[in-house]
């Protein structure tokens, strides 16, 4: 089942196009990593997909419905759509629970308590359970964002954009939350993940989507083949800078 | 200094102490509701609203608080309105706070990461509800000095009150001098009654300030 679809996507900053001609459809269930050198364009097509971009072209559907930034619908949609950021963006005077159970019970009206129940559960499931009374500064890196994917998760998204989580992590850090992660995809989660994590990108993946200066340059569903022979050059030379010899 | 005028002066200082707290705090709440209102106005970018929330703070922060006193309480009944002292008192001083509790707000909103508007945004929230849960909690603990500075401000101005004939303290000190001629006394009991009133109020702000920028938010 298609869950997502852009297409001809274009978006520009000023004089500037940051992304060309993007066509992408994303099935149900799929996991699909991003991956392209810095300023390429990836983090802002991810927020392109969830309204927080406004676009100048193309056409964004998420089950059929379309995500138009500035739209008053917006919100309904950004409930579909869970998002992850590098900088885990935990609300600072909230409590690690009341992050979490905040916009379910606020946004969605869920029950405080059956919220509460669920932020447990899923704070269990990662290993966060007793820190469920801190505040964010309390927490190391790879707590807070382990929280923030439990944040996200709560809302019941139907797909979760991961916008270089572990870029700000220590690599031990990186491991926990990359665990958390692959877990999530075992569980039929559908995401869309941007990442420098070449061996987590070749361990989670379904596809590689490999953009270069605002244009998907390569798209595989053989993704070991990917890291082993890149069909194209500029994905090569981009693949080569991660191997040290 | 005679000690037994300044004992026989205190009840009537302590009156004057009371009516000004009482009117002072009514016009702090109000000048922080309108801070509130107007800073969530220019947060937002509300087309005309925000013009007029320029033109409001522009108005109000460079007239003098006596010369909108006298505006409130001698134009307006003029054209009908007829308002007491203390109304004026609350008023005059609610607008005079507002149009700094609005600068002060608006500075704190823009202290707090745009991501974290992102944030709240990407999970869903209307633009209000992330105002509302997320940003201004964080803006309002970094306003806290900006805050407080206005609070002790405004009640220091609570002092032009005696032109529209409100007993506040400074009345109180210009009317016992006019009539018995005990200046010094009088001074030094007004002197005293304002510290009274604004030192708690310093004191407790630096404690909250410090708590503010080391414990912030837990521990």
């Amino acid at each position: 089942m298609e869950l997502l679809k852009v297409t001809h996507l274009h978006k520009e900053f000023g004089q500037n196009t940051v992304l060309n001609d993007i066509n992408l459809s994303v099935e149900k269930g799929e996991v699909v990593v991003i991956i392209g050198p810095s300023g390429c364009g990836k983090s802002t097509f991810l927020r392109c997909l969830n309204g927080l971009e406004e676009i100048q072209g193309g056409v964004i559907t998420i089950s059929g419905l379309p995500v138009e930034a500035g739209k008053r619908d917006i919100t309904k949609l950004r409930q579909k759509i869970g998002m992850v950021f590098q900088s885990y963006e935990l609300f600072p005077h909230k409590t690690v629970l009341e992050n979490i159970i905040l916009a379910p019970t606020k946004v969605q009206k869920r029950d405080k308590e059956e919220a509460t129940k669920e932020a447990i559960e899923l704070l269990d499931k990662v290993g966060l359970v007793d820190k469920k009374d801190y505040y964010p500064r309390q927490l190391s890196g790879g707590q807070k964002q382990r929280v923030a994917i439990v944040r996200a998760l709560l809302m019941h998204p139907e797909v979760i954009l991961f916008d270089e989580v572990t870029a700000a992590l220590d690599p031990e850090m990186v491991h926990e939350v990359l665990e958390t992660m692959i877990a999530l995809a075992k569980a039929g989660s559908t995401m869309l993940i941007v990442t420098h994590e070449m061996a987590f990108a070749k361990a989670i993946a379904d596809r590689i989507i490999f953009i270069d200066k605002g244009d998907i340059v390569e798209e595989t569903r053989d993704v070991k083949e990917f890291f082993i022979e890149p069909k194209t050059e500029r994905a090569k030379k981009f693949l080569k800078t991660f191997a040290y010899e | 200094m005679d000690k037994d005028i300044l004992v026989e002066y205190f009840p009537l200082y302590k009156d004057a102490l009371f009516l000004t707290l009482k009117i002072g705090w009514q016009g702090i709440i109000l000048a922080f509701v309108i801070g509130l209102i107007g800073s969530a106005i220019i947060h937002f970018k509300t087309p005309v609203l925000r013009k007029i929330v320029g033109i409001y703070i522009e108005l109000f922060r460079n007239t003098p608080l006596l010369v909108q006193l006298f505006f409130i309480y001698f134009a307006l009944p003029k054209v009908g309105i007829q308002i007491t002292a203390k109304t004026c008192g609350v008023l005059g001083l609610g607008l005079l706070g507002g149009a700094y509790m609005i600068e002060t707000f608006r500075s704190g909103l823009e202290a707090v990461p745009v991501i974290q508007t992102e944030s709240a945004l990407s999970l869903g929230m209307s633009d209000f509800q992330t105002l509302w849960y997320v940003i201004l909690p964080q803006a309002i603990s970094i306003s806290v000095p900006g805050i407080l500075a206005n609070v002790i401000f405004l009640l220091k101005e609570t002092s032009v009150f005696s032109t529209i004939s409100l007993m506040d303290l400074m009345f109180t000190a210009k009317d016992l001098i006019g009539m018995y001629a005990k200046t010094i006394e009088c001074l030094f009991l007004l002197v005293v009654f304002y510290l009274v009133m604004l030192l708690p109020i310093s004191i407790i702000g630096a404690i909250v300030e410090r708590r503010m920028r080391y414990g912030q938010f837990g521990d």
